[in-house]
């Protein structure tokens, strides 16, 4: 594979994973892990595994992020007592 | 996050969607045993195709796709399409799960003996992989009323 394309997924790897701590509003933080799964599935398929890229995407990028909203929807922000 | 409001507009995409990544699902399980892929991955595109309307559409139009009380049967017939393969393995004659002993009706060499005792195998986990993922959705969005 050629490291320039890795180079770029890295430092976009690292930029997801820096916003998603950053962020404010934790929509926005699910929606950047979310990116920071599938930026991983690509370098997992970059290096030549494509089976554990596969469900790094589907896992990480599909599942986990529907349940992280479900999540945000079922709790709030501010205590009720 | 309180506003809670129906758009048709997500509506309407993810129902579009929803086919199309159920139907690669079922192509990821049956071409898992010999291209990337397999039982587990085909099953969460499955789960995901199926929680994606569930998402978008909420409670009453997620439950015509699959309604809930199914997932528990299909996540335990799943499981015993598994242990079923494999335990009939044992009574052919070879270990766990060895599907080269298998006695399939006008199937001669093991290989392809292998072929169609791996497909079983992998619509079983398929199937128990998509219910228990729908499962955990669902009784997340329950609530925590079981005492």
């Amino acid at each position: 594979m050629f490291w320039e394309l890795e180079l770029v997924l890295f430092v976009f790897l690292a930029l997801a994973a820096i916003l998603a701590i950053e962020a404010k509003d934790l929509l926005v933080s699910v929606v950047l892990m979310t990116a920071f799964s599938f930026i991983t599935a690509l370098l997992y398929i970059s290096m030549g595994a494509v089976d554990v890229g596969f469900t790094e995407a589907v896992v990480g990028a599909g599942v986990t992020g529907i349940l992280f909203v479900l999540v945000l929807f079922k709790t709030s922000r501010e205590t009720k007592d | 996050m309180n506003k809670r409001f129906q758009s048709p507009i997500v509506l309407l995409g993810a129902r579009f969607l929803s086919p199309y990544i159920f139907m690669f699902g079922l192509y990821v399980i049956f071409h898992g045993h010999y291209s990337p892929g397999g039982g587990f991955q085909g099953g969460a595109l499955l789960a995901a195709a199926i929680l994606l309307v569930r998402v978008a559409g909420g409670e009453k139009i997620g439950q015509l796709q699959l309604i809930e009380k199914l997932t528990t049967p299909i996540g335990v017939i799943g499981v015993i399409i598994y242990f079923g393969t494999g335990l009939s393995a044992i009574l052919a004659g070879g270990n766990f799960l060895d599907y080269g002993v298998l006695p399939f009706p006008g199937v001669v060499e093991p290989a392809w003996s292998r072929y169609i005792g791996l497909l079983i195998i992998e619509v079983g986990i398929g199937a128990a992989v998509m219910a228990i993922l729908v499962m955990i959705y669902d009784n997340m969005i329950k609530g925590e009323d079981y005492d």
